[in-house]
């Protein structure tokens, strides 16, 4: 089963559901390249948390509108408002009080992380029948996935994917120079918030697959491990691509293997193997090297 | 007075310190009479604020010995104030003039030590003396810069220290700041104490200070200002850059 | 109705409360150090470490817990030192990476070890578990001075407890060399106070919150409680030692109102359930925070 998955063997959808979860992997690499880059990281995770209330009420305004409730177009909408309120309240607590980026961050991601986990267990008691299955936002999951769903995700990453491509010259300054990005006449506030809603397009459509607590790892692991091959932006951001499809890719084919296994940690824990070839082997920073480098040098200075 | 001669203060045998492999202090000697008032001076780079920092052990030393009143540092400690240049704390911490010069008392206080009325008028008493007790209730960020500087030299001051070591206490600092902490520190030395100051502004040195200790890298210098703040140790000292004439500015 | 408070109500309100507490004193040094996300880390990785350690002994004991737990956090330092180094990247990133793989190591652990089946799930990591822990042996307000009734306490609320108090003793007696080292590292140093020591016990009493708090009220929400006290105090004093005890009472106050909106609210809309305590208090204590956001007098830096 896991050699038909990796191979696209095991029937047209679940060929789909893998390769929507190769292309968000990649989007994820890239975007997260230019947020390392840019050390807004962790605010990613801040966005990811904040919108499982979306999520539950998305949910409960969908069947009260007699609706399914599961459509996952709707669910992500709702997602994307609440995780846009606590963008908004993280801005509000940084500029308007004294409280320093890193408490706001942790403030905004567990309370409404609470306050998802509140309604999610409102929907569970309002009994609506069919059992919403929200659950698998918080962990990932590709079981059970809809060939719309996979389009929906695919289509995504390959949005996020051409405006990341887009904006890659000013992105890039923005990160490295603030200053003299406005110098050049770009608006850093403006790419900062263009950056802002690609991370929260890639948290959204990465809800599904990996969920919203671990879909950070898919943005910061590809990237901190790319960093090792390369000293160029566009290749190192390439290169994280590159890791988190490959994450995605297996992830989803070790999970239609293993169906039981929630599909986030799952990814998470193949990124981060990627992380650990790349220590290992990458070129000039890679450990490998760097020990022969060692071993080279104190042999000459033996010699000499 | 009789009996036997009090120890130097502060004596720095051979001291040699180094960041990685650049030797940032090399083989200094120098030697702090207790109850005199010394500048530190010399260029940007020179080394000044390490040699205090590796002598109070905050910068580890490469070789060399350190002498506090004789003893080494651990035993010492009680009696040497420090007051760091512009103090690298956090600025919007929840606490307020007085409670920073409280934590001067810490050595008498101990871990659970009761804070006494005698405790809170010492501090009092400490801000006054820098006259900063009409801002005793402020929290420490809504100070400026140099009332900030009089604070940090008040919670110097509430440890009853013996010597003062004290990395450019006039950095931008404003007019009213300076004299303020000028005559503070003049009258610890009318009192006994010793004063070593990081100094920058070298017109000021002979209206200021009783000694210079002249360093760039080692010590180029010492003695009295009379004799050894002079224009050809001050050459020796900043190379062909020297900032002002001294001869001038003793006048 | 008064019985039935005791059983089901008065142990999950003491450990919630306990739990807020435990996790707001530490949570106060950890912010005012910029360490915020430190908790974060911590109490994701708390997860593994409790599972491995079940893994080993076979048993939920506390001891066994902590070990675990405190090996993982070690590990995670080690990893966070070592992947900062090593890729030359912020301590924020490299704490991302290594939070987020060993939280996902943990649920791969518990999900393909059946430790579930025993003693914890992954809901309780997610969920939190405050609405369980009940106290069976009760009879009424008398079980209270009954020995029998007491030895069927929940063991969360005795280990909650000792952890508070543990943590409350050792804030009061280094409470002086902590706020010296947190305001001003480099004097701390020159009077010969042991500050990596200080730090070190710092993170570790964190920690200890976080591994007796988890049982409680799960991973993620530990975190609520260590971040939104503390920074809803911090916006309402300039005061050290008030914002340390405003922190505690705003723990106390999400803590219980927490428990009776999610226990009792729901009847009062006609909703026949309950809805999850740790959420709602975490939901809470972001409620005062945003109050505190908006009107604390002190919400504002000088």
């Amino acid at each position: 089963m896991m050699l038909e998955a990796l191979l696209l063997r095991a029937g047209p959808n679940a060929t789909l559901v893998t390769l929507a979860a190769l292309t968000l992997g990649f989007a994820a690499g890239v975007v997260g390249a230019f947020l390392f880059l840019r050390k807004r990281a962790l605010v990613s995770d801040a966005i990811a948390h904040a919108t499982l209330p979306g999520v539950g009420l998305a949910f409960l305004a969908m069947v009260a509108l007699g609706g399914d409730g599961r459509l996952l177009a709707g669910l992500l909408l709702g997602a994307g408002l609440s995780a846009l309120l606590g963008l908004g309240a993280l801005q509000l607590l940084t500029r308007h009080t004294r409280l320093p980026e890193d408490a706001a961050i942790g403030a905004v991601l567990s309370v409404f992380y609470g306050l998802g986990i509140v309604i999610l267990t409102l929907i569970q008691g309002l009994n609506t029948g069919h059992q919403a299955g929200l659950e698998s936002f918080l962990l990932g999951s590709t079981a059970g996935m809809l060939r719309a769903d996979a389009l929906l995700i695919a289509g995504g990453g390959a949005v996020a994917l051409a405006l990341v491509g887009l904006m890659r010259r000013p992105l890039t300054m923005v990160a490295f120079d603030p200053g003299y990005a406005t110098v050049m006449g770009l608006r850093p506030r403006l790419y900062d918030l263009a950056l802002m809603v690609l991370t929260l397009g890639v948290v959204l459509i990465g809800l599904r697959v990996v969920g919203l607590i671990l879909i950070v790892a898919l943005l910061i692991t590809p990237a901190v491990a790319a960093r090792m091959w390369t000293d160029r932006v566009g290749v190192m951001a390439l290169v994280a691509g590159a890791i988190g499809g490959a994450a995605g890719y297996l992830g989803a084919a070790v999970s239609a293997a293993v169906p039981g296994v929630p599909t986030g940690p799952v990814i998470v824990v193949l990124a981060f193997a990627g992380f650990v070839l790349s220590a290992l082997f990458a070129p000039r920073r890679g450990l490998v090297v760097r020990l022969l480098q060692t071993r080279a040098l104190r042999r000459r200075m033996r010699a000499a | 007075m009789s009996g036997p001669p009090r120890p130097d203060a502060l004596s720095l045998r051979g001291l040699s310190v180094h960041y990685g492999v650049l030797p940032v202090l090399e083989q200094v000697e120098a030697h702090f009479a207790p109850g005199r008032m010394t500048a530190i001076i010399g260029p940007n780079g020179a080394g000044k604020s390490t040699l205090l920092k590796a002598a109070l052990g905050l910068v580890p030393v490469a070789a060399g010995e350190v002498r506090f009143f004789g003893q080494p540092l651990a035993a010492a400690r009680a009696r040497i104030a420090y007051v760091p240049q512009r103090a690298s704390v956090d600025w919007d911490f929840p606490v307020r003039a007085v409670d920073v010069v409280q934590m001067g008392l810490y050595r008498s206080l101990g871990l659970l030590g009761r804070r006494t009325a005698a405790h809170r008028a010492k501090a009092m008493e400490c801000l006054e003396r820098v006259g900063m007790q009409d801002y005793a209730l402020r929290q420490i960020g809504a100070l400026s810069g140099g009332q900030q500087q009089r604070v940090f030299l008040a919670r110097a001051l509430a440890q009853g220290a013996e010597l003062f070591l004290l990395d450019e206490p006039f950095a931008g600092v404003d007019a009213a700041t300076e004299s303020a902490i000028v005559s503070v520190l003049q009258g610890l030395r009318d009192g006994g104490a010793t004063v070593v100051a990081v100094h920058h502004d070298l017109s000021t040195v002979p209206a200021y200070f009783d000694r210079v200790l002249l360093l760039n890298r080692t010590a180029i210098a010492e003695g009295p200002v009379a004799t050894a703040f002079t224009r050809e140790a001050l050459g020796r000292t900043y190379g062909g850059t020297l900032p002002m004439d001294p001869e001038l500015a003793a006048q | 109705m008064e019985a039935d408070f005791v059983i089901l109500s008065l142990t999950p309100i003491l450990i919630g409360c306990f739990a807020a507490m435990a996790c707001a004193l530490p949570g106060n040094f950890l912010m005012l150090r910029r360490q915020a996300m430190l908790g974060d880390a911590i109490s994701h990785v708390v997860l593994p470490g409790i599972v491995v350690a079940f893994l080993f002994t076979g048993s939920a004991s506390t001891w066994a817990m902590m070990l675990g737990a405190g090996a993982a956090a070690m590990v995670s330092v080690l990893l966070i030192e070592g992947i900062r180094r090593l890729a030359g990247v912020e301590p924020g990133a490299a704490m991302g990476v290594t939070f987020t793989t060993m939280f996902a190591l943990g649920v791969l652990l518990l999900e393909g070890s059946g430790a579930g089946a025993v003693h914890l799930d992954v809901e309780h990591a997610l969920y939190g578990n405050l609405e369980s822990l009940i106290w069976l042996d009760a009879t009424g307000w008398e079980s209270l001075v009954d020995p029998v009734a007491l030895a069927g306490l929940p063991p969360e609320l005795g280990r909650m407890a000792a952890v508070f108090a543990l943590i409350a003793i050792a804030g009061f007696i280094f409470w002086r060399p902590l706020e010296l080292a947190t305001f001003d590292e480099g004097f701390a140093r020159a009077l010969g106070l042991p500050v990596q020591a200080i730090s070190l016990g710092l993170v570790a009493a964190a920690a200890m919150a976080c591994v007796a708090a988890f049982t409680a009220v799960g991973s993620i929400l530990t975190i609520a409680m260590l971040i939104c006290p503390p920074a809803a105090a911090r916006l309402l004093t300039d005061r050290l030692p008030l914002q340390v005890a405003l922190s505690l009472g705003l723990a106390l106050l999400s803590a219980v109102g927490g428990y009776v909106l999610a226990g009792y609210g729901p009847m009062w809309f006609g909703l026949p359930n309950s809805l999850s305590a740790a959420g709602m208090i975490a939901t809470l204590s972001g409620l005062c925070l945003a109050l505190a956001a908006a009107f604390g007098p002190h919400r504002r830096a000088a």
